[in-house]
């Protein structure tokens, strides 16, 4: 290669502006067509960067870096909608009311959520992990016996590990029985500065 | 998909179209896109897939303006505060300048790095009559543009 076909080819240069005016476009107008099944955007936190995405029923997806991303991404084009797009606008309100949970300005969330990447039983566990308080912990056996089930603790564990979101349904509140912490989507260390955060 | 080839259409249709109707053409094409995705079958070749659409739609526009052909022999381009829009664009002028089979085969070939059988598909036209024009517009590119020397590039 000699250096015109070089240049032909280019270097990816995210830092186009044309391409960011190219995204914006792209997503209102695709929200227009109702062509936008899955938009999403990143936000840092105090845990690191979070990813967030909405299908126009709700907040679909809370995902820690650690899941990377761009597996998420894939995931949600291939269980929801492959109709995947960067497009912040529609998270707005979910961006917001993270940035006031990570603030010490909110203990709760009032957003409507998509569920749909979660069902049975799992899902009964989400549902009721909602009711579990800002600053307080359930234990995985006790979130069993609530649901209805005492001897589904594994069941609960597995339910609270495939949450699809994270920080907004608590799964970081149910810890072990003996009082350990547990394994979390986030990574343990997450989850303790979790619970610490909400303590203060 | 976007971030993955949005890059790749904006350039391809940069070759053929000037900035704006580059945009333009890149959201109208990705958006088409967009639309057809969940149709696509999962063994298609995506790029090459992307780069017809944005074809088709670059060819749209290059026919709306030559419909409404003003008697302006080329259009001034964006500009806007005095900062060049586009990193290389003395090399997309080039290139625009060219013939229009010259400047899709090397826009296909080159830009979006197809391969020769892709780049005749899209163009409608043979295997070798896209080599023949590739090679033909590289040609008239070397006589015409020449690259800035890497002091100018730094930042």
């Amino acid at each position: 290669m000699n250096d015109l076909e070089n240049r032909l080819a280019g270097a990816a240069d995210p830092a186009d502006p044309a391409l960011a005016r190219l995204r914006a476009v792209l997503a209102r107008r695709a929200q227009e067509q109702d062509l936008l099944d899955v938009a999403y955007r990143t936000l840092d936190t105090p845990v690191g960067r979070l990813l967030l995405a909405a299908t126009p029923a709700g907040l679909v997806r809370v995902a820690y870096a650690r899941e990377d991303h761009d597996a998420v991404l894939a995931a949600l084009a291939e269980r929801v909608s492959p109709r995947v797009l960067l497009a912040p606008a529609r998270l707005d309100d979910a961006a917001h009311q993270l940035e006031d949970y990570f603030t010490h300005r909110r203990q709760g969330f009032d957003l409507p959520l998509d569920l749909r990447l979660t069902r049975g039983f799992r899902r009964a566990v989400l549902e009721h992990l909602s009711g579990v308080g800002y600053g307080r912990t359930v234990s995985y056996t006790a979130l069993a016996a609530e649901v209805g089930n005492p001897r589904a603790v594994r069941a609960v564990g597995s339910a609270c590990a495939t949450n699809p979101l994270p920080v907004v349904i608590p799964c970081h509140r149910v810890v072990r029985s003996d009082g350990s912490i547990g394994d979390y989507l986030g990574g343990p260390d997450v989850k303790r500065a979790l619970l610490d955060f909400e303590r203060m | 998909m976007v971030t993955e080839h949005g890059q790749l259409v904006l350039r391809v249709c940069r070759a053929l179209l000037p900035e704006h109707d580059a945009e333009d053409a890149a959201a109208d094409a990705l958006l088409a896109a967009l639309e057809a995705y969940p149709r696509l079958r999962p063994d298609s070749d995506v790029k090459a897939w992307l780069v017809t659409i944005a074809h088709r739609k670059a060819v749209d526009i290059l026919r709306r303006r030559a419909r409404h052909a003003v008697p302006v022999p080329q259009l001034p381009e964006r500009v806007d505060g005095g900062e060049p829009a586009v990193s290389d664009e003395a090399l997309w002028r080039a290139v625009r300048a060219l013939p229009d089979k010259q400047r899709h085969a090397v826009a296909y070939r080159h830009v979006a790095d197809l391969a020769y059988p892709d780049v005749a598909a899209i163009m409608g036209t043979s295997e070798a009559a896209a080599r023949r024009s590739v090679a033909d517009g590289l040609k008239a590119l070397r006589r015409t543009y020449s690259p800035p020397s890497p002091k100018e590039h730094q930042p």
